[in-house]
Order: C-alpha cells, then structure tokens, then sequence
C-alpha cells in the first residue's frame, strides 16, 4: 500500500466560522471515506509506537489505523472498542494533542497522523450504520449499583453489564450522560451520539434510574440493604466554584455550569418553545482559560451575544484549553484578554451586571502546577463594560454523597482517596473519574470505570477486599 | 413519571396534589423540597414538601399559579402524570430543645409552614402561629395549622376575616406583650421574611426562614441558587432553604428572584393565549398576597 508522504494532516470539512458562530450544529463535519483512508496511509506502522503508550486505555492505534487503511471500517470499530467503549465520543473531545497524537513520530518532522479523526470516523461509520444490537450474557445474578451516569459510570455500568452483573445506574438529573449532557455544548459533541451509547449500554440490560439524588432519596447502606453487592461512585467534580470578589451574586453571572447547563440539558436555546430562560447580554466576559471557558464563550456567541471576552489570568501558553478548541474560539471571533484578572463585578441599581474591574498582571516565577505564576501590576486596574459575567474557574467535589456515606475516606479537597484499583476505604465501595482526580478529561473517567470494573469482578467472585 | 393521585383547590389558584413517590416520602423530612418538571421540554421547579405519607408512598405539594409552570401543573388532574419528580432535596430543619415556637406563614408561605409546626407539635412542643392572607378566600390551610397549633391568629389584609391587617402586626404586638419563644419560624414572600425578621432581631429570638430563590438541578451543580447569609454565598439547594433570618442578604434574594421578569411574561403570554386566560387578574392579585 503506498504510504500518503504528506507532512499535515488530511483537512477536517468544518462549517464556516461565520455562519457557525450563530448556530449550534456540529463544527467539525468528520472525513469521508476517501479522506479517511488517505490519512490512514499516512501512518508508518511504527514496530514500537509512542502513540499507543499516549493513549490512557492503549487503544491499539496502529492496527485500527491499518484497518481503514484497507478500507476494512468495520474491522477498525472492532479494534477501538476492544479498549474504547465511548469512540465516537472520545475522537471528538480527546485532547489528543496531549495524548497520543503529542508522542506520534511524524510530529517530529510535521503534523502527526491525525489519530483523533480517524477514531471519530470509524465509529461515526459504524453509528450511521447501526451498530449490531449486542449479545446479552449470561446473568450472574448478582447485582452492582452505580452512582452517576457521566463517562466513568457509563463505562464502569457496560463493562460490568457485558460479564454478566445486573446494573443499575442511579443519576440525579432528568437524563443520563454527566458532563457530556449538561456541560459540553451540542456544537462540540452532538447529544444523539450519547443517547446513542446509553441506549447501547441499556441494551445490555443496565437499568438507568433518573432523578435519584444518592445521599438523600437514597444512601449507600440503603443500597447494601436493597441487595447490591458492589457500589461504584462516579459521581464527577459539578460543584462551581466562584472567585470570592464583591458583586458576583449580580444579576446576569453566572456560573459556567449553570449557563452551559441551562442551554445544553434545559435547552435554553429553544426558549420560549422549551421553559427554560437564560439572559445573554450584548457584551459576555467569561473568566478562566480551560475547556469550561471556550464552550461558554462559544455558546454564548451562538445565543446571540455581539461581543465574547475570555478573561484569563496568565498567558496563552499557560492555558489548560485544547489547543483545537483555542483556535476554533479564535475564528469564530472571541476576544481574548491574557494575564489579566477581574477584582470586582460592577453592577447597576437594580442589581445588574455592568461591568468589571480587572488588574493586568504579569509572569511571575513558577508555582507548583510548574506554571509561571501571575502577578498584578500595581494600578494597571481598568473597566470593563459587561452585561453578561460567565466564571468558568474551576469546580470542586459536591459533598452530598460523601458526606452521608460513613467510613468513606476523603482526601484534604474533599475528593473520594481510592487504590491503584478504584477501591475506597469502605468495602465494597469503588470510586472513579472526576469525584477522585477532581475535573480531568473524559478518557480519563472512562479508564477508571474500566479499572474498578475488572476490580469489582474480581471482588465479587471470591468476595475478597485486602488493601 | 409520578402519578397525582389526589387534586384539591385551596383558593382561587393555589391548588394541593397528592404524588405518589415512595421513595421521596420514606426519606422526607421537614423543611425538604422537590423539584419536579412537568414534561420534556419544561422547566425544574422547586416545591416544598407539604406533608408526607412515608406509609403510603406519597408527597403532598401546594403550589400557587404564579407563572406558566405552575399554570400548566395546574391543569393537570388526578390520575395524570408528572414526568421528573426529585427528592427530597435541601437540609430538613430540626429544633433539639425548644419548649415554644411561634410560627408565622404568610400567603403561601402556609404551606412550608405546616409541616414544621405539625413536626413539633408531635414533638410535644408548645406552638403559636399566625397566619395571614390577602383576603379571607384566599387563605389556605387553616385547619391543618389550627389542629398543631396551641394557639393561631388570622390575619387578611382587608379585614374579611380574622384580625384587619398584616401577619407582622400580630407578630410585633406579641413581643411588645413581652411573650418569649425559643424560636421564631417566618415563611412567606421574601418581604415579610425581611421585614418579619427585623422585628424579631432587636429581640434577640432565633428566627428561621426559609428561601425561596430561583434553583435549576437543585444538586449544588448551578449555583443559581446562590444567597448571602452572614457576607459568605451559600447554595440555597443543598446549604438551606432554611436559614437565619437575622443573616440573610433579602435585598439580593429579592432582586435576583427578577432575572427573567421579561421571559416569564413572555412564557404565559403563550401558554394564556393556548388556553384561555380567565384566572389572570386573580393571580396578578395573588402576587401581592402577603404582607408589607
Ligand atoms: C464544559 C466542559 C467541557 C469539557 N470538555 C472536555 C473535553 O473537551 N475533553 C475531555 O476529555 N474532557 C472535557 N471535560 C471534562 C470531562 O467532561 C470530565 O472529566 C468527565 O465528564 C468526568 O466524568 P465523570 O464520569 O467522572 O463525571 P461527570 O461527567 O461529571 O458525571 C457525573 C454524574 O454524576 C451525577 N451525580 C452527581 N452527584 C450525584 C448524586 N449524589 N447522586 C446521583 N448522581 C449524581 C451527575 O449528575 C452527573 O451526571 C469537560 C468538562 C466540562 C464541564
Ligand atoms: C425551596 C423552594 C420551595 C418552594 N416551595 C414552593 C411551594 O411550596 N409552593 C409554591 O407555589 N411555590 C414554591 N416555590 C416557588 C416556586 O418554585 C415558583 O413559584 C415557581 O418556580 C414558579 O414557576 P412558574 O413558571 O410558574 O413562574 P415564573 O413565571 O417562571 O416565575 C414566577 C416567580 O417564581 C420565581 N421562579 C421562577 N423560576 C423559578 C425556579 N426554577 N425556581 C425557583 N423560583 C422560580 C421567579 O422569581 C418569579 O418571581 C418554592 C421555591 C423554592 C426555591
Ligand atoms: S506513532 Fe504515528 S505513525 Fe507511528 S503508529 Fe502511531 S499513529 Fe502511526
Ligand atoms: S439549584 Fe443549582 S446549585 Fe442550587
């Protein structure tokens, strides 16, 4: 097969920056076919591929690359989903950048292969087609609880429903899928792709129980008592955080969960035909630099706004965002204010946002996220004018369920303290993703609802718990 | 989805359901909500928990006609279906030791207000209270308050029944009487609770509240539901409703209640010109209900 020698990647169609900007359709289109092989053939088969030791579950990416190569798709879907249950998901919000595509070796010379679209592809190709209605297993009779339905307890809920458990996943919200349904926006991941994989995962006979609210409607010892014999908490990392400078109960902030959850899950967008209002001004900041901050800018933008401001403290390389989603928020026109700080919301005399006192700062020596740390430059204070204020800074562990589990180990934060194999200080208890390494990425969560998986089975079958 | 088992109208649009929620009602406690959404496609709205059977699997909500959610609840009938039902949400409220309390709802307010005063009148504790509406058919649950309560005042606002003014007016000649309570229960529209609580400070007699800001998933994920109490932010959802009334920051919680004034007119514009717009010089009234 004659190898494609180009140094960048095969373009993505995308919709044009100008006309996305005021819609909440998909931004990335996906590779055709012949897009698609021809940037498999640029892959070298490496005897030791880097990107493979990039990818947190070790998706075998060359062999799956190889395979579209050939033009054999389906047999590419069958290698991703030996180590990937969400690909569809992850090949749109991986930052594989930071992953597997940072340890390509054709990133050395030029762009390496495009590894993330190439996932994205093979399992939209398999998702238009309808996937094969999955072969229910044998039951074992023996019944496992999870606790939230965000990456981390989908996958852990799949793994354990494919060997034979009775699941039931329990979510406090109206609709399964965490952060993938209320937080990342519709133009970045289209939610008929989640729905698509929670009915995959019900059709392995997981039960989804919505509304339940764990730690009031429900406790763990509950759970015990109702016969489960394993709990797994993904609870996730959804408590906002606010800055603690004066005038942030002004109307017209928000948190960015709040604003992102009432557009994506309350579908805000649609309002009056949906019941769920939500006030954009004329002219948004929105402060923090991580993915939280473009997908608010962005959905801001797309309700309608004039004028997106993102506020961000240190400088662009400092900037926890994908590097694609940076760009895409560039084009479609976002301001960005680097090393610069909000110190007070300023508001009007019936409440209302309109404006904000910010401080330009300046890098300082390094801290201990190994960043170089900013520092305000002595009356570089200026205004300004806002109606809308969007804090994207960060959340934190929601202490509802821990706080009425007893023996539950935490860490200082707050945050569930578990082994290498998911396991808590409680037995029979396992915890993953967010609610354990605080807010990280979707990958992530999954791997380690894939580890407590395998670690409950192994439980549960001679019902041993030594730490 | 959650059946209505039971409908009731209390007043001229303010209605009472009974919904069949097992799980709700073995763990509710006084002081709890729930947040529930009609259909997809709706709005989550908080309600208090206005009494519970934990024996027979139900929840009983009151709620007052005040918008196009609570309008289109309110066309729903007994054997209908409520599709999200959630809770029991927010801190139930507990009173350790107190041998007297003196418990003041004001309009709706009554509502969150009786299972409170039926908790400690089980309890054993001696309990005062004072009940007010704008008019005398637009009063609600008097012989549910009266059968917990050691003593009740009513008040209207124009005089049709009971004592001739404000819930407040009762309130202020009590302690002026020098009558002491180990605790002070005030709920109503945020007005009374802020003006009900400036009464009490001087005093110095606990005062409980219990508030009533806008709320999305009810979980602390938002922070809409964020209040001042005591110059720090709590989440009223998971940190409240209830909180000391001597702290509380009413001016904000009043002013944010407003967010989307313009968007709720727009919302039941809608919905009364789909079906009809005979209750709305009512409930324009209703709004006023309770107390300066
Ligand atoms: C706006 C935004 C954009 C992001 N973009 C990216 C990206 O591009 N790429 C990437 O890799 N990562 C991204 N992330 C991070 C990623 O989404 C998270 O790391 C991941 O979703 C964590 O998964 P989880 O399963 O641990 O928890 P979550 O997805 O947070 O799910 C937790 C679930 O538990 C439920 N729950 C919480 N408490 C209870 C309770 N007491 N009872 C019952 N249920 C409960 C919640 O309602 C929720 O459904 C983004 C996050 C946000 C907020
Ligand atoms: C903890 C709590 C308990 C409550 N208990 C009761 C109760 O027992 N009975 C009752 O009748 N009402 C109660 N409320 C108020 C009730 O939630 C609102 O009246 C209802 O949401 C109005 O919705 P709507 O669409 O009919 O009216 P809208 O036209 O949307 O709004 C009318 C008013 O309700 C407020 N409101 C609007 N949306 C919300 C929301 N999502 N959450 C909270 N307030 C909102 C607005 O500030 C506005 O002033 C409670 C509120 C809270 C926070
Ligand atoms: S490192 Fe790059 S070239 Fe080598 S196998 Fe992986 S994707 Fe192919
Ligand atoms: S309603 Fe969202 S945090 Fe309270």
């Amino acid at each position: 097969m004659p190898l494609n020698r180009s140094k960048k990647k095969t373009p993505m169609p995308t919709q044009n920056p100008e006309v996305r900007r005021r819609n909440f359709s998909e931004v990335a289109l996906g590779y055709s076919e012949e897009e698609a092989v021809s940037e498999a053939k640029r892959c070298l088969q490496c005897k030791k591929p880097g990107c493979v030791e990039g990818c947190p579950v070790q998706v075998q990416i060359p062999q799956f690359i190889k395979r579209i190569a050939e033009r054999d798709f389906e047999g590419a879907i069958k290698i991703i989903k030996e180590t990937n249950s969400l690909p569809a998901i992850c090949g749109r919000v991986c930052p594989q950048e930071a992953q597997c595509e940072k340890n390509c070796v054709l990133g050395k010379v030029g762009e390496p292969v495009a590894i993330g679209r190439l996932e994205r592809f093979a399992a939209d190709w398999e998702r238009t087609r309808g996937s094969h209605p999955p072969v229910i297993p044998k039951k074992l009779g023996k019944k496992v609880a999870i606790i939230g339905s965000g990456p981390a307890g989908l996958t852990c809920a799949g793994d354990l429903a494919k060997l034979g458990y009775d699941v039931t996943i329990f979510e406090a919200l109206h609709k399964p899928g965490g952060v993938l349904v209320y937080g990342i926006p519709e133009f970045r991941l289209p939610k008929i792709i989640v729905e698509q994989e929670v009915k995959f995962i019900q059709q392995l006979g997981v039960e989804i129980k919505t509304n339940m609210v764990m730690g009031k409607v429900l406790t763990i010892d509950d759970l015990f008592e109702m016969g489960y014999e394993a709990v797994f908490i993904s609870t996730g990392a959804g408590l906002p955080k606010f800055m603690g400078i004066p005038g942030e109960n002004y109307l017209g902030v928000y948190s960015a969960n709040e604003f992102l959850t009432r557009i994506n899950l309350m579908k805000a967008y649609s309002f009056p035909n949906t019941d769920t209002p939500i006030k954009v001004g004329k002219k948004v900041a929105v402060i923090g630099g991580g993915n939280v901050a473009m997908d608010a800018a962005r959905s801001a933008l797309r309700m309608g706004a004039d004028e997106v401001h993102i506020v961000y403290r240190r400088s662009e390389e400092e900037m926890p965002a994908r590097k694609e989603e940076f760009e895409n928020a560039k084009e479609e026109s976002i301001i960005f204010d680097f090393l610069t700080n909000p110190v007070r919301i300023i508001g009007n005399e019936n409440g209302w946002v309109k404006g904000i006192e910010c401080i330009r700062m300046e890098l300082g020596e390094p801290d201990a996220s190994g960043r170089r740390r900013p520092v305000p430059i002595t009356g570089s204070e200026f205004i300004m004018d806002v109606d809308t204020v969007i804090i994207a800074i960060g959340t934190g562990p929601n202490p509802l369920l821990t706080k009425t589990t007893e023996g539950l180990e935490l860490t200082k934060h707050g945050y569930i303290a578990v082994d290498e194999e998911g396991r808590t200080s409680r037995e029979g208890v396992w915890a993953g993703g967010d609610i354990v390494t605080g807010s990280a990425t979707v990958i992530l969560a999954m791997g380690a609802g894939k580890k407590a998986a395998r670690s409950i089975h192994e439980y549960l079958q001679n019902k041993k718990w030594q730490q | 989805m959650f059946k209505i088992l039971e409908k009731r109208e209390l007043a001229p649009s303010i209605k009472l359901f009974v919904i069949e929620a097992p799980l709700v009602a073995k763990k509710a406690k006084p002081g709890q909500f729930v947040i529930l959404r009609i259909k997809e496609g709706g709005e989550r709205i908080p309600l208090t928990i206005a009494d519970y059977d934990a024996q027979n699997g139900t929840v009983t909500i009151v709620f007052q006609e005040v918008g196009k959610t609570t309008r289109e609840l309110g066309t729903l009938e007994a054997g209908d279906y409520i599709e999200d039902f959630v809770g029991p949400l927010g801190v139930p409220v507990e009173f350790p030791n107190h041998k007297k309390v003196l418990g003041i709802g004001g309009g709706l307010g009554i509502a969150p207000l009786y299972p409170k005063l039926k908790m400690l009148h089980q309890q054993g504790v001696e309990v005062v209270s004072i009940i007010g509406a704008r008019t005398a058919e637009m009063l609600i649950l008097e012989e549910e308050i009266k059968t917990v309560s050691n003593r009740m005042y009513v008040c209207t606002d124009d005089g049709s029944k009971g004592r001739h003014g404000f819930v407040t007016v009762v309130l202020k000649e009590l302690l002026e009487q020098g009558e002491k309570f180990d605790e002070i229960i005030i709920i109503g529209p945020p007005i009374l609770m802020k003006i009900g609580s400036e009464i009490t400070k001087p005093y110095g007699i606990p005062t409980m509240v219990s508030l009533n800001p806008i709320m999305v998933d009810g979980t602390g994920m938002c922070g809409g539901c964020r209040v001042t109490v005591d110059g720090e932010i709590k989440f009223a959802c998971v940190d409240g409703p209830a909180f000391d009334g001597h702290k509380v920051d009413f001016d904000e919680l009043i002013k944010r209640l407003a967010t989307y004034k313009e968007e709720e007119k727009i919302s039941l514009e809608i919905f009364n010109k789909a079906h009809g717009c005979k209750l709305i010089n009512k409930i324009e009234g209703a709004d006023k209900d309770a107390v300066k």
